[in-house]
């Protein structure tokens, strides 16, 4: 009986707010038919627009691999001043709006800013360009990589890696042949984290792209684009696109976490 | 490879890990470092393994009189056994085995069919052949230990080092593989340190075991010496049962109830605790003289190797005795008789000493 | 430097300067020079500009119902979150996998298309705001987007404190003669209860700075579904940057109060745990 009663509360719930929200997507996306879908996503605005998308995460997912590697490693293996609070600051972009993220960047880089006319200067543009969607990006999917090793490496301690030195192996030997398999799928995962919300970044990239058509727009950003003008198939086609990528996550994930239940 | 370790003092933050710790072990030696856990054996295993560093201004380790700190790493081939084994997770075992040889400069490499070679005859040797191509999680206890051992081995270390190697173990497999441990030890003859907190598999395995305590050495000597000739009260509490009466020294005697007990040489009225292995009692129906305490039988436990009896002393000690069957069959008591306990052998610390 | 280690003693790991230099370094760019550059400007406003902008009729209305919204959306989370966790913990039904990794969605699904997605929902004439529940333009709209991006967070820090339940606890219960209502409230929930507070704080903290989701369906009414951040947007929209600055003050000050918070939470929770 409460059984029965917790389920059917828990099944409409998570109908209402998770199922509920991805049939709207697709159905809104095909509710005029696979050719208006098609069309929609294949126009060149939507094509340069994921194309951009796919530029910046490319970009800055493995700039923020390196850096969560170096550090995962400097905070796991190492007792130093300050840790803490580098640990707090690489939490911060989860704690700040995007809307502020974005903000931070203009008066970094904006005409108005700090290094924005200098750069302007020298023919470098910042904000309502390319590398200013590629530094929001940085931003928004730095704590990823970081926030998955961080724990790991700390759980499977120094011993393995001892014990590759004492049996001859060199630093980078030790790293790469030791370290490295060990955390394998956690850094896969932070990956796969960080391309999603590189993906999907929407507030700051909103702010800093001044939303040039086919230039410095983002899947995301074309879809407001789409939406605003009443567009609502094309808005939602894209919308498909960047859904499936979620969709893909999820699944990855719930495989990466099954592949580290079996190995336990 | 003979190891010295000479006036070695260790700290981590406020907390003496090694205070002047000075050993020496010969060349083919297999010793034991003994000790309750927090007494520093581990520290100065790792100490001996380069993985701590001693503290600056203390002294060193030397491997054949060479200083380990300019010994350069590749040089010291030091093959250690990890207390929970530090297998590599992501290796098979085979892998596992082959590690040290497969991170050699290539100048120095084996071929892979050498590497191959070595790997499988070193798991013949722990038995292991069939087992190559397992994950370390898919291994039992006594397995991942072999396997350690044996990746210790490939690198043809000169010295192994093993820290609790059979901690983590069943009873059973823990006999087992020690006397394993003592006869390939008897074969390779490669000069090895163990640290155990279990005074019987020091005793059995070791050549010469070095005693533990608070950071410092307190007893070095073979298992018959620190048994049978303990340095100080800690030694022998530590390696064995043992009964403690307190006295006090009158006349060149230890004077404990109605028993003295020959003490020549120590400072007359002094306080002292007298320490006597359950063994080292005897029970009697009468006695003459000085040489037996009044006691009573709380408990007879016959089932066993030896016949244990607990009883309770005139002057109130509880009191342990172990007697072969054969003598209890000489003189079989009941709980509740009346009986003399006597000393046969006993040592004397004086009572500035505490454990 | 002390804390370097020394090359000769395998026992420490290396890379100390190497892996730090390159953290801190990039943390520095990517983040500390912007944080910098807003508190820079920040503290170059006079108290009349910040007034002006971050405490106006329209700025307190938007903190009004970001909190509000916030609160309500992290509250419907915090109960139906729960009962979500305990079926995901202890019930077994079909395709429970599937949902399971379905739970994490809202992380996952970029905010605007959550967004056009919820508004499609609910907006008149919509899938259920044809049913009589037009939403969308209005406070309620709000709460729902807060809702769904707030949704895992609930159940991710409630489901795993369910599973580590000693089942001795409720068996205890049940033999000294406790019914189940009275063992649930007297034995589970106070067991339970710092997973679902910080459960709680973090679909709240997280609501606080959201934009992408609510920006479709509030239809941004000064005065009435602005949220603050979007009130931030609409300044920017101006290039009036002293105005953004002083709201994102507020807005920041609002989250790291947050985010000390739960970590305080995470801290007793442990030392409790401990």
């Amino acid at each position: 009986m409460m059984r029965a009663l917790l389920l059917a509360v828990t099944a409409l719930f998570l109908g209402l707010f998770l199922a509920l929200p991805l049939a709207a997507i697709f159905g809104e996306a095909l509710r005029r038919g696979w050719g208006v879908y098609w069309a929609a996503v294949t126009e060149p605005a939507a094509l340069a627009a994921v194309r951009l998308t796919l530029f910046a995460a490319a970009v800055a997912v493995p700039l923020n691999l390196v850096f969560g590697l170096a550090a995962a490693w400097a905070v796991a293996r190492f007792r130093f001043p300050g840790r803490s609070a580098l640990v707090t600051l690489i939490d911060l972009p989860l704690a700040v709006s995007p809307v502020v993220t974005g903000l931070m960047y203009m008066l970094v880089f904006g005409l108005q800013g700090w290094l924005g006319p200098w750069l302007w200067e020298r023919g470098i543009e910042v904000v309502f360009a390319v590398p200013g969607i590629i530094l929001a990006t940085i931003f928004v999917t730095l704590p990823f990589v970081a926030r998955e090793l961080i724990p790991l490496l700390e759980e499977q301690g120094e011993e393995e890696e001892q014990a590759a030195r004492l049996l001859g192996a060199g630093a980078w030997q030790t790293f790469r042949r030791v370290t490295l398999p060990n955390v394998r799928w956690a850094l896969l995962y932070g990956v796969i984290l960080s391309v999603a919300r590189a993906f999907g970044e929407f507030g700051a990239v909103s702010v800093v792209s001044g939303h040039i058509r086919g230039r410095t727009n983002t899947a995301p950003l074309h879809i407001e684009i789409l939406y605003n003008e009443y567009n609502f198939a094309g808005a939602f086609a894209v919308a498909t696109l960047l859904a499936l990528t979620a969709l893909g996550t999820l699944a990855a994930r719930a495989a990466l976490e099954w592949r580290t239940r079996e190995a336990v | 490879m003979s190891i010295e370790v000479r006036n070695v003092s260790k700290t981590f933050g406020d907390f003496a890990a090694l205070r002047d710790v000075s050993i020496e072990v010969k060349a083919g030696e297999l010793v034991a470092l003994l000790g309750p856990s927090g007494s520093g054996k581990t520290t100065l295993l790792r100490t001996i393994a380069g993985l701590e560093t001693p503290d600056p201004g203390s002294g060193d380790v030397l491997f054949e009189g060479r200083p380990l700190s300019e010994l350069p790493e590749p040089e010291r081939k030091v093959g250690f056994v990890f207390q929970h084994y530090a297998l590599f997770r992501h290796m098979t075992v085979f892998e596992n085995v082959a590690f040290g040889l497969r991170v050699r400069p290539r100048a120095v490499r084996p071929s892979e069919t050498g590497i191959r070679d070595r790997v499988t005859a070193l798991l013949q040797l722990i038995q292991m052949e069939n087992l190559a191509r397992r994950l370390p999680s898919q291994l039992s206890g006594g397995q991942r230990q072999r396997v350690a051992l044996a990746r210790a081995l490939a690198i043809e270390p000169r010295v192994l080092l093993l820290d609790e190697p059979f901690g983590a173990l069943d009873a059973r497999v823990r006999q087992d593989l020690r006397r394993w441990l003592r006869r390939l030890h008897d074969e390779m003859h490669v000069t090895s340190i163990l640290v155990t907190h279990d005074q019987d598999e020091a005793l059995e395995v070791a050549d010469r075991i070095v005693v533990m305590n608070r950071a410092r050495v307190e007893q070095t000597g073979t298992p018959d010496e620190v048994f049978h000739n303990p340095a100080s009260e800690f030694v022998m509490d530590f390696l064995g049962h043992v009964n403690l009466f307190h006295g006090r020294v009158e006349s060149g005697r230890t004077v404990i109830g109605g028993v003295a007990l020959e003490s020549p040489g120590q400072p007359e009225g002094a306080r002292a605790r007298v320490l006597v292995r359950p063994h080292q009692l005897q029970i009697e129906r009468a006695v003459e003289g000085q040489t037996a305490l009044r006691a009573r039988v709380v408990r007879v436990q016959s089932a066993g190797p030896v016949v244990r009896i607990e009883v309770r002393s005139e002057t109130g000690e509880t009191l342990r005795v172990d007697l072969s069957h054969d003598a209890y069959e000489l003189t079989p008591v009941q709980r509740g008789d009346e009986v003399f306990v006597k000393p046969r052998e006993a040592r004397v610390f004086l009572e500035d000493y505490s454990i | 430097m002390r804390f370097t280690a020394r090359v000769s003693n395998p026992g420490r790991a290396p890379g100390f300067g190497l892996s730090l230099g390159f953290a801190a370094a990039w943390l520095g760019l990517a983040i500390l020079l912007p944080v910098a550059a807003l508190a820079a400007k920040a503290s170059g406003l006079t108290w009349r500009e910040f007034a002006e902008a971050a405490l106006s009729e329209r700025a307190l209305a938007a903190y009004r119902l970001t909190v509000l919204a916030s609160l309500a959306a992290a509250a419907l989370n915090a109960v139906f979150g729960f009962v979500a966790a305990w079926s995901l913990a202890r019930y077994s039904f079909p395709g429970k996998r599937l949902v399971d990794a379905l739970v994490d969605l809202p992380f996952a699904l970029p905010t605007a298309v959550s967004g056009i997605a919820l508004t499609a929902i609910y907006s008149s004439g919509g899938w259920l705001g044809g049913l009589g529940l037009p939403l969308a333009f209005t406070p309620a709209g709000v709460v729902v987007a807060l809702t769904f991006i707030g949704l895992p967070f609930v159940i991710r820090t409630v489901q795993p404190a369910i599973e580590d339940l000693d089942p001795g606890l409720e068996e205890a219960a049940r033999l000294l003669g406790a019914s189940p209502a009275r063992t649930f409230v007297s034995v589970l929930l106070p067991a339970l209860r710092p997973a679902l507070l910080t459960g709680f704080a973090m679909a709240f903290a997280r609501a606080l700075g959201e934009y992408g989701s609510v920006v479709f369906i509030s239809g941004n009414l000064p005065l009435k579904t602005e949220i603050a951040p979007l009130l931030i947007m609409s300044r920017l929209e101006q290039f009036d940057y002293a105005g953004a600055t002083a709201l994102s003050v507020v807005l920041m000050g609002g989250s790291f109060l947050m985010l000390f918070g739960i970590n305080a939470l995470d801290a007793r929770a442990r030392r409790n745990a401990g």
